[in-house]
C-alpha cells in the first residue's frame, strides 16, 4: 500500500488568487493511497521544501505528489529535496495548477476544481511509480573538430590547451580556410597570414578529408574519417616543390585564388599550407588521364609520389563533436544586371582580396582582368544577394561586407592615392569595437566615395562599365564610369553543412545554418547533446566574432570532457523481452536511431528458445515514446510514463 | 470629388496587393527605371507616398503616363515590393475618374514608330487617355 504526500502551494497569489488550496488539501485527502497533504505559501522555498522533507520521514511517504508551477521550473528542486529525505526522486511528480490552472482560469469555483483533478491525476499516477536509476555513461576524452578554417584551429588549440587530444577534419588539401584568402583583414588592418600561420603551425590535422559516417552519443561518438588519397607520402615529403614545378599540366583552376589562376595537376593551394604536402588532382593529372607522364615520380628525389595510394577510412572515438565548417559565397549566376559573368571586370570581394594580396596572383599588384592595366576606377556594390528576400538572394544580412569593403576601399586609397573609389551602399552597418570609426576613416582620411542606393545595372560601354545608380540621399540619377566593379556578394554555409548535420542529427535552419540550442542562452550547442558550433556555419561573423565563439564552443566541449560519467535519464523505453516479437516497427519509427536487435534466448513459460527481441541504448534513447505506441505487442513502454500509469491518470481525470 | 488620402492609400493598395512596408529604401527599382529621367515622382519616391497617404499628389504627377510598364522595377526590387504595380493602381484610379478613353485602337498604329518599346502597346490606351 502506497503512503502518499500532496503539497499544495500557493505561489504567493499567482495560485492562491484564482484557486481555493484549502479546499484542494480536503479533496485530496480522500484520495487512494493519500496520507497526508498540505498546503503552504511557497514550497519552492527553503521552509517549504523542508515541509516535505519532514513529512517523508515523519509519515514514512512512498511517494510526493507537489502541486504548483509547471514541472520545467521545480521539478528538479523537489526531486532533490524528496532525495534529501531517502526516498528514490522519481517517486515525486508534479501537478501544474498554476500555468495549466490558476493563470488560464478566472472563475475560481471552476478553477479549484480543476486543480483537484490535476492533483488526483498526480496522485494516480505515483500510485503506480516505481524507483527509477539514473544510468551512467562514459566520457571519451578526445573531441572531433569538422573544419579547418579559423574557427575549427582556434576551437581546437582551446581545447588541446586544457589537456585533451584534438583532431580537426579538413576536406582541403590544407588548413586556414577563408582567413587564409585575406590579405589584410579588418578593423586593424594586420597581415591576415601573420597571425593565421603561427595558428595553423599549432593544430594537428587530417586534412583532405572528410567525414562519413557518425555513430553513438554524446561522450561515446565513433567517427569514420574518409582520408582521400593525396597521392603523395606524407611522411616522405619534404615539401621542396619540385614536383608542383615541373608538373606539365598546369590547366587546373586555383581554388585557393577562386580561379585567377591556373595551377598545376599536383599541387599545394598556398605556399604557407599546413600540411605543406602537396596532393595530385587526378581529374587533371596526365598520369591518371592516359597513363603516360609520371614526371612528378621522377623529379621527386624523396621518392614520395604513389599513384597506388588509395582512400582510406579511419574510425575515432570521441567524446565531443565542434561544427566549424564556415561558409562560401553565393553563385551570382541570377544577378545578371552586374555583369558578372559577362565581364572579367566585375569580380567578387573575395576575388579582389586575392588580387590585392602580396601573395596572390598578380603579387598584390592592382589590375583589370581585361587588359592587366592599372583601373583608375573602381565601384563597389554592397549587399549583393543581402538582405534579399526574392528567390535570388538570402534574406538575412552577410554582416561582414560593410566592413571588409571600407577596408577594400582604403586598400586602394593607400596603395593608389589617384584611383577614384566609389562605394554603393544601402545601409552601412557597422557595430563592433572600433568599426564605425574604421568606416568613417574611410569616408574622412581616404576620400572615398560613399553613395546610398543599389546599383540597377553594370553594362560593358566601349570597354568601360557603365554603372546606373540612383543618389538616394540627392533624389538623382547617377551613371558612372568605371574600370572595375567589385561585389559584395552575400555569402551562404558551406554546401556540405546538410550532409553533416543529417549525420549529427543537429539542425539546421532554413538557410542551412546550424541551429543553437538556445538562441541566447545557449548559443554555441546544438540541441543534440555534445555537439557544439563554432564559425560562420551557425551564423554570418566576421574574425573577432568568430574567435570568441570558437573559444565558447571549446569551453562548453572541455566541460564534457572533463566529466568522467555522464547521468544518463532513467525514463527511457524499455522492452519486454518476452511480449517482443521481433517486427522492426519501433526501429523504424526511432528519431535517435536508439533501437537495435538481439538474439537473444528466453524462457518463455518453461519454452526456452532463441528470439530476436528489440534492445534500447538508453544512452541515446531521448524517451519520446514513438516506439510504445507503434508496438503492436505492447512489448515497449516508457520508464517513468507507463502505459498503465497514462491510463491511470486519464482514469482519474475521467472519474 | 476627391476622397480622403488615407482612404485613397488605401485603395491603392488593395487594387495593386502591394505591402509598402516591405520597402527597404534601397533605390534599386529607380535604379533599374529606363522612365526615371522623366518622372516627377521616382519609383521609389511612389512607395514611399503610397505609405505616407499622398495619394493626391500621385494622381497628378507625371510618373503615371511615364512609366513603360516594363517592371524592371518589380524585376529587380529585392523585397518583392513591385512599385510599377502602385503606378498601375494609381493609374487605373485616375482613369475610372475620368471613365472614358482618350484613344481608339484603331489610332494606335499612326502614333508609333520603330523605336517604341513593345512594352509601351500595352500601356499606351491607359497613357493617353488622360
Ligand atoms: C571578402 C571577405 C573579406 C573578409 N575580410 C575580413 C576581415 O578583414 N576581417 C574579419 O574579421 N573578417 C573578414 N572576413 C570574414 C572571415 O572570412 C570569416 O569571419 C572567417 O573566415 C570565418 O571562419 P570560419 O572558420 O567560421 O569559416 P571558414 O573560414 O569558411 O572555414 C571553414 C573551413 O571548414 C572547411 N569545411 C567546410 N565543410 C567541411 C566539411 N564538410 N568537412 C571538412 N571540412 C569542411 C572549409 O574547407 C574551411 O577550411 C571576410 C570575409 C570575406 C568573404
Ligand atoms: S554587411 Fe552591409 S553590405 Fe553586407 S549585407 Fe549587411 S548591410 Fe549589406
Ligand atoms: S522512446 Fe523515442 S528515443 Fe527512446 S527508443 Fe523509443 S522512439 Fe527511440
Ligand atoms: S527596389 Fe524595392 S525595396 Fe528598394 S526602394 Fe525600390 S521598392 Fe523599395
Ligand atoms: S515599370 Fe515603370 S517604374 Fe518600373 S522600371 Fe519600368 S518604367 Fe520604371
Amino acid at each position: 500500500m502506497q503512503r502518499i504526500g500532496v503539497f499544495v502551494c500557493h505561489c504567493g497569489t499567482n495560485i492562491a488568487a484564482t484557486v481555493d488550496v484549502e479546499k484542494v488539501v480536503e479533496m485530496v485527502k480522500k484520495e487512494q493511497g493519500v496520507v497526508h497533504a498540505e498546503e503552504y505559501q511557497y514550497m519552492c522555498s527553503e521552509a517549504g521544501q523542508s515541509k516535505i522533507r519532514e513529512a517523508i520521514k515523519e509519515k514514512q511517504l512512498t511517494g510526493v505528489v507537489v502541486c504548483s508551477c509547471s514541472p520545467r521550473m521545480h521539478e528538479n528542486t523537489f526531486r532533490k529535496a524528496a532525495e534529501k529525505a531517502g526516498l528514490n526522486p522519481f517517486l515525486v511528480e508534479i501537478a501544474n495548477i498554476r500555468e495549466h490552472c490558476s493563470w488560464i482560469h478566472k472563475d475560481r469555483e471552476e478553477a479549484t476544481e480543476k486543480a483537484v483533478i490535476l492533483a488526483r491525476a498526480a496522485i494516480a499516477k505515483v500510485n503506480l511509480n516505481t524507483p527509477l536509476q539514473a544510468g551512467e555513461s562514459k566520457v571519451v576524452k578526445r573531441a572531433l573538430v569538422i573544419g579547418g578554417g579559423i574557427a575549427g584551429i582556434q576551437t581546437a588549440i582551446d581545447i588541446a590547451d586544457a589537456g585533451y587530444e584534438v583532431d580537426i577534419v579538413e576536406k582541403t588539401p590544407s588548413i586556414g580556410g577563408r582567413m587564409s584568402q585575406l590579405d589584410k583583414t579588418f578593423p586593424t588592418l594586420d597581415c591576415s597570414a601573420c597571425i593565421l600561420t603561427p595558428k595553423m603551425v599549432e593544430a594537428a590535422s587530417y586534412t583532405y578529408s572528410e567525414v562519413e559516417k557518425v555513430s553513438g552519443f554524446v561522450g561515446d561518438f565513433f567517427v569514420d574519417i574518409r582520408k582521400k588519397a593525396r597521392s603523395v607520402d606524407m611522411s616522405k615529403c619534404t615539401g621542396c616543390g619540385v614536383c608542383t614545378e615541373k608538373c606539365p599540366s598546369k590547366k587546373g583552376k586555383s581554388e585557393f585564388n577562386r580561379g585567377l589562376s591556373n595551377r598545376s595537376a599536383i599541387y599545394t593551394p598556398f605556399a604557407q599550407a599546413v600540411p605543406n604536402v602537396p596532393v595530385i588532382d587526378r581529374e587533371q593529372c596526365t598520369k591518371f588521364k592516359t597513363g603516360k607522364c609520371g614526371v612528378c615520380a621522377k623529379v621527386c628525389a624523396a621518392g614520395a609520389i604513389d599513384y597506388e595510394q588509395k582512400d582510406e577510412i579511419i574510425t575515432g572515438n570521441y567524446g565531443a563533436i565542434v561544427v566549424a565548417t564556415g561558409f562560401d559565397t553565393i553563385s551570382l549566376d541570377k544577378f545578371d544586371e552586374y555583369s558578372y559573368n559577362q565581364s572579367p571586370d566585375v569580380i567578387t570581394s573575395l576575388e579582389f582580396e586575392r588580387l590585392t594580396n602580396a601573395a596572390g596572383p598578380t603579387k598584390g599588384k592592382l589590375v583589370r582582368l581585361s587588359n592587366h592595366e592599372k583601373p583608375k576606377s573602381v565601384a563597389f556594390i554592397q549587399c549583393v544577394g543581402s538582405r534579399d528576400v526574392t528567390c535570388r538572394g538570402k534574406s538575412y544580412c552577410s554582416k561582414i561586407c560593410c566592413m571588409y569593403t571600407a577596408k577594400h576601399a582604403m586598400l586602394i586609397k593607400d596603395k593608389y592615392p589617384d584611383i577614384d573609389v566609389h562605394v554603393f551602399y544601402i545601409d552601412v552597418r557597422t557595430p563592433g569595437k572600433n568599426f564605425d570609426e574604421f568606416y568613417r576613416r574611410a569616408v574622412e582620411e581616404y576620400g572615398v566615395n560613399y553613395i546610398k542606393g543599389q546599383v540597377g545595372k553594370v553594362a560593358e560601354v566601349d570597354g568601360h562599365l557603365l554603372v546606373q545608380a540612383v543618389d538616394m540621399l540627392d533624389n538623382k540619377r547617377i551613371m558612372l564610369n568605371v574600370d572595375m566593379v567589385v561585389l559584395a556578394t552575400a555569402i551562404e554555409p558551406d554546401p556540405s553543412v546538410r550532409e553533416i548535420a543529417t549525420m549529427l542529427t543537429a539542425s539546421i535552419d532554413t538557410n542551412n545554418f546550424l541551429t543553437e540550442a538556445h538562441p541566447k542562452l545557449r548559443p554555441v550547442e546544438s540541441p543534440t547533446a555534445g555537439v557544439f558550433l563554432s564559425g560562420v556555419c551557425q551564423g554570418p561573423k566576421d574574425i573577432p566574432e568568430t574567435v570568441a565563439q570558437a573559444g565558447a564552443a571549446a569551453v562548453k566541449a572541455i566541460g564534457l570532457l572533463a566529466k568522467d560519467k555522464l547521468v544518463t535519464n532513467p525514463c527511457v523505453a524499455k522492452a519486454n523481452e518476452l511480449f517482443c516479437n521481433g517486427c522492426s516497427n519501433c526501429e523504424h519509427v526511432c528519431p535517435y536511431g536508439a533501437i537495435s536487435y538481439q538474439d537473444k534466448e528466453v524462457n518463455d513459460h518453461g519454452v526456452r528458445e532463441t528470439r530476436r527481441v528489440a534492445f534500447v541504448n538508453s544512452a541515446i534513447c531521448q524517451g519520446c515514446g514513438a516506439c510504445t505506441v507503434v508496438c503492436p505487442s505492447g512489448a515497449m513502454d516508457l520508464q517513468g510514463f507507463s502505459n498503465r500509469q497514462i491510463l491511470a491518470e486519464v482514469d482519474a481525470i475521467c472519474r | 470629388m476627391q476622397k480622403a488620402n488615407t482612404e485613397q492609400a488605401q485603395l491603392v493598395k488593395e487594387i495593386s496587393n502591394v505591402d509598402t512596408r516591405k520597402c527597404m529604401k534601397c533605390g534599386k527599382c529607380s535604379a533599374s527605371c529606363p522612365s526615371y529621367e522623366e518622372m516627377d515622382i521616382r519609383p521609389h519616391q511612389f512607395v514611399s507616398y503610397v505609405q505616407n497617404n499622398k495619394v493626391n499628389e500621385l494622381m497628378e504627377s507625371t510618373s503615371l503616363w511615364k512609366c513603360l510598364s516594363c517592371f524592371a522595377c518589380v524585376e529587380r526590387c529585392p523585397r518583392d515590393v513591385k512599385p510599377a504595380r502602385l503606378i498601375e493602381a494609381v493609374r487605373l484610379m485616375v482613369i475610372r475618374q475620368k471613365g472614358q478613353n482618350y484613344l481608339l485602337p484603331d489610332e494606335v498604329p499612326e502614333l508609333l514608330d520603330e523605336e517604341v518599346p513593345q512594352q509601351l502597346l500595352a500601356s499606351a490606351f491607359r497613357k493617353y487617355s488622360k
